[in-house]
């Protein structure tokens, strides 16, 4: 009786300094920001519509940034019409890897990862296999917008598949690990590195399951990470640390960051950028809607620090003095 | 000000609302909840007389502007007569003119009525002149003064003389004086035209109101006089029985002063008798006959003027930004997440039909039904718009399988399963398989409760009898919830869900500092 009544109260205690809710009061305070405001005061400020689809469509930035000079994964063809999937062995040659995405995905969604081939058979990076026709329906579905913002006709991209850089091997399960940078002004404000788990199945999508590892600006060295709202020190599948690894090329990945902000002309910006074995940093794809979750990564609220930079009069033009601006703004160390 | 364009326009929709929320309830007196019907009175006067073969003109004095009434239709039924209306002072008087007349004739003048407290006016009209003090005879002189100089000395004001006034006047045991001056055999009338004589003595005017009780139904009654004082600025009206202020409740003052009811010229043996009727009728109506009396174009130009079966679909169209209302709460402010933004809405449409328990029933098991076979589909690898066409027929068929089973199984809400947007639930089957592949059961199960749960929650607010009532007969009112989505459109605060979500964070932040 007397234990079950001291359980109870200590649960109590529990739940007193650890409450299923917090105060708005007590998030403000933090400096956490909402989905709300990050759409209210953010995203339909510093966003013009009209410049919406040069990041909605992947295959569009990917032309700008070939323009500009910034690298992304080299693209290998793509299919825009349902007869044109007839051509894809022209595409694929004798390819052995590649990825095929909608130019127009919303979320990571659609995106299929081909690791190897043995004969008709295609094998996904998830080990499971997938036969030629399945291939060719899944780009129909691709096409007739299943996986599309608003559902619209879609175009397939087949792309050169990364090989992640053996950085964060000890941290990832599968998959390839992205590292995010919210770009604000111009002015890279917060970073994060996404690493797959065998929880996750192998996707870079913290809310499956993946850690998310806050990045300190000034150097690029991770800092703890968060696996499904908990802070934890090391990799659940590996057991290797998770805090503490360093970057590589980081000031190059900040500054293909910046620079994306002259591309996009979005001013409130999520870049997501792979690092590759052979070719260094690669964007990804842009996000005009960077979600919140870089707070949960970096267990900071971004608030703060976006109206540090919304209050600066100017901004410099150079991206290489932005990134510096940034990391002398926001570096930890 | 932040916003200050956006607030300057929510405010002006908001005062632009309720302006003709309130002009509607004040002037025209449409109620703000559901009465299916009110209190109308039909007053009667009949008017009888002898013609004596020659012209006759016959006046008889008719309600103006009746304390806690307002008059809704008059008649004056009267063949062959000239008619004209009149207004002498306070009152209204009906003239009918005829030539010729012989013989026993029939005049009726009825007027319908509703109660109004918004037609609680002062009556002012006319300003009298203040009576000369009446000669009045020795020993009557002595107890008049007598009690007035009393009741003075015991008031403060006219309103309060005239109340003590009246119940020493009426006092069971009376005093000396007042013994005097009452005289009990007279009737109502002269009894109280006996307090008149004494308050001129107080040089007060007064007069007296004729009224007509109308408790009941009323046939064969007469007009009960009322006591008025004047007390400079208005006149005051007593019962002269008890002193009580005021008219009595659902009585209705048909004249006031000395001029006769009836009078009549060229005829005589002229007696006018009355009755009344309650009768029970759609508010509406009212408040519509109500608005064309007062040449108010407002109810006209309304919802309430386009036929029956269209007034039908609006009263249903017009719930729908209320649904829209409950979508803008729970996913701006709480924070739930749906399939389609207003796909709840629609949903909550369908559950006007089936109700809510049902609704719920035969949503989720059409859902589950079609996902089972949208799974099935995948593996077929069709085109998405084949595919979709196919579930939009799958769905067809099974909403009517199910009506037949539940029919033959004698339950008969299963029937009303056909109102279901059948398109709204194929595309939200093939949404719910995609979220389901991508991200996982727990998400496509997470996003299709909260469909439920909004489309639950928008039924209950939207088939609301309050909510659908004021949203059809005052339309207007939507300006009010359109300000307050434009208002939520600015809203930059957190979601509730967001209080949840970074639990966490907050305490590693909290514990970092």
């Amino acid at each position: 009786m007397s234990s079950l009544g001291r359980s109870w109260r200590s649960r109590l205690r529990l739940l007193r300094r650890n409450p299923p809710l917090r105060m708005p009061s007590t998030l403000k305070k933090l400096g956490i920001l909402g989905m709300n405001e990050r759409n209210g005061e953010y995203i339909s400020i510093y966003n013009k519509r009209e410049f919406y689809p040069l990041v909605d469509d992947k295959l569009k930035t990917k032309q700008l940034a070939l323009e500009a000079g910034i690298a992304t994964p080299e693209l290998y063809g793509v299919i825009e019409i349902e007869h044109q999937v007839r051509d894809l062995d022209n595409i694929l040659g004798d390819r052995q890897d590649f990825v095929i995405k909608p130019a127009q995905g919303s979320g990571g969604s659609g995106i299929m990862v081909i690791g190897g081939r043995r004969g008709n058979q295609f094998l996904r990076s998830s080990g499971v296999s997938v036969s030629r026709s399945e291939l060719e329906h899944f780009i129909s579905n691709v096409l007739s917008g299943m996986y599309s913002l608003g559902g619209l006709p879609d175009k397939a991209i087949i792309e050169y598949r990364v090989k992640p850089h053996a950085v964060f091997d000890a941290v990832s399960f599968q998959g390839v690990p992205d590292i995010r940078t919210i770009v604000f002004r111009g002015i890279p404000v917060a970073s994060m590195v996404r690493l797959p788990t065998r929880q996750s199945d192998g996707k870079a999508n913290l809310h499956q399951g993946a850690i998310g590892a806050g990045i300190d600006l000034a150097t690029g060295r991770t800092v703890d990470g968060v696996w499904f709202n908990s802070v934890l020190d090391s990799h659940p599948d590996s057991g290797n640390a998770v805090r503490g690894i360093q970057v590589p090329d980081w000031h190059l990945l900040l500054e293909l960051a910046a620079r994306s902000y002259d591309l996009t002309q979005l001013g409130y910006l999520g870049v997501d950028v792979v690092l590759d074995a052979e070719h260094g940093p690669l964007v990804l794809e842009y996000n005009a809607r960077p979600g919140l979750n870089i707070q949960l990564a970096n267990q900071m609220g971004l608030r703060h620090r976006l109206e540090k930079v919304r209050a600066l009069e100017s901004v410099p033009t150079s991206a290489n003095e932005r990134v510096a601006l940034g990391q002398e703004l926001f570096g930890e160390a | 000000m932040k916003d200050f364009h956006l607030k300057a326009l929510a405010l002006f929709l908001s005062v632009v609302a309720i302006g003709l929320c309130y002009y509607k309830t004040e002037r025209l007196g449409v109620p703000l909840t559901p009465q299916s019907s009110a209190q109308v009175w039909t007053a009667e006067a009949t008017v009888r007389f002898n013609g004596k073969d020659q012209s006759a003109k016959i006046n008889l004095a008719v309600p103006k502007t009746p304390p806690g009434f307002s008059v809704l239709d008059e008649n004056f039924i009267s063949a062959g007569y000239g008619l004209a209306t009149d207004d002498v002072g306070a009152n209204r008087v009906v003239q009918w003119a005829a030539r010729n007349l012989s013989g026993p004739q029939t005049l009726y003048y009825r007027v319908v009525l509703t109660e109004d407290s918004s037609a609680h006016r002062d009556r002012t009209q006319p300003t009298p002149n203040y009576p000369d003090i009446p000669e009045y005879s020795d020993p009557e002189r002595a107890a008049v003064f007598t009690l007035l100089d009393s009741v003075r000395a015991r008031s403060a004001d006219t309103s309060s003389f005239a109340h003590e006034l009246l119940r020493r006047f009426n006092d069971p045991t009376p005093e000396a004086e007042v013994k005097v001056l009452r005289d009990e055999a007279a009737d109502a009338t002269a009894q109280v035209e006996q307090i008149q004589h004494i308050l001129a003595g107080a040089r007060i005017p007064s007069r007296i109101a004729h009224v007509l009780p109308l408790a009941g139904s009323l046939r064969h009654g007469s007009l009960t006089p009322w006591l008025e004082v004047y007390n400079g600025e208005r006149w005051l009206a007593f019962n002269p029985r008890t002193g009580a202020a005021g008219f009595p409740a659902d009585a209705l003052v048909w004249y006031a002063g000395d001029m006769p009811l009836v009078d009549v010229a060229g005829a005589d043996d002229a007696s006018v008798q009355f009755s009344a009727l309650r009768t029970s009728r759609d508010v509406m109506g009212l408040a519509q006959q109500r608005a064309r009396l007062i040449n108010s174009d407002v109810l006209e130009y309304s919802l309430l003027s386009l036929p029956i079966a269209t007034q039908n679909t609006y009263k249903i169209l017009l719930t729908v930004p209320l649904g829209a209302l409950v979508v803008v709460l729970l996913r701006n402010f709480i924070g739930l997440r749906t399939f389609g933004t207003f796909m709840p809405v629609l949903i909550a449409l369908a559950f006007r039909e089936t109700e809510l328990l049902w609704g719920c029933i035969l949503f989720s098991v059409i859902v589950a039904l079609g996902l089972i076979i949208r799974f099935y589909l995948e593996r077929l690898k069709l085109l998405l718009v084949p595919r979709l066409a196919s579930m939009l027929t799958i769905v067809i068929l099974l909403m009517a399988g199910v009506s037949v089973i539940s029919h033959k199984l004698g339950m008969e809400h299963g029937l009303s399963i056909a109102l279901f947007p059948m398109v709204i639930l194929a595309m939200t089957i093939e949404r719910m398989s995609i979220v389901w592949d991508e991200n996982g059961p727990k998400d496509a199960l997470l996003s299709g409760l909260g469909s439920l749960a909004v489309a639950a929650v928008g039924f209950l607010v939207m088939t609301h009898p309050l909510a659908e009532y004021l949203a059809f007969v005052f339309p207007e009112l939507l300006l009010l919830v359109l300000a307050f989505t434009l208002l939520a459109g600015r809203y930059t605060g957190y979601r509730v869900s967001e209080l949840w979500r970074f639990r966490a964070s907050a305490r590693a932040i909290t514990n970092k500092q």
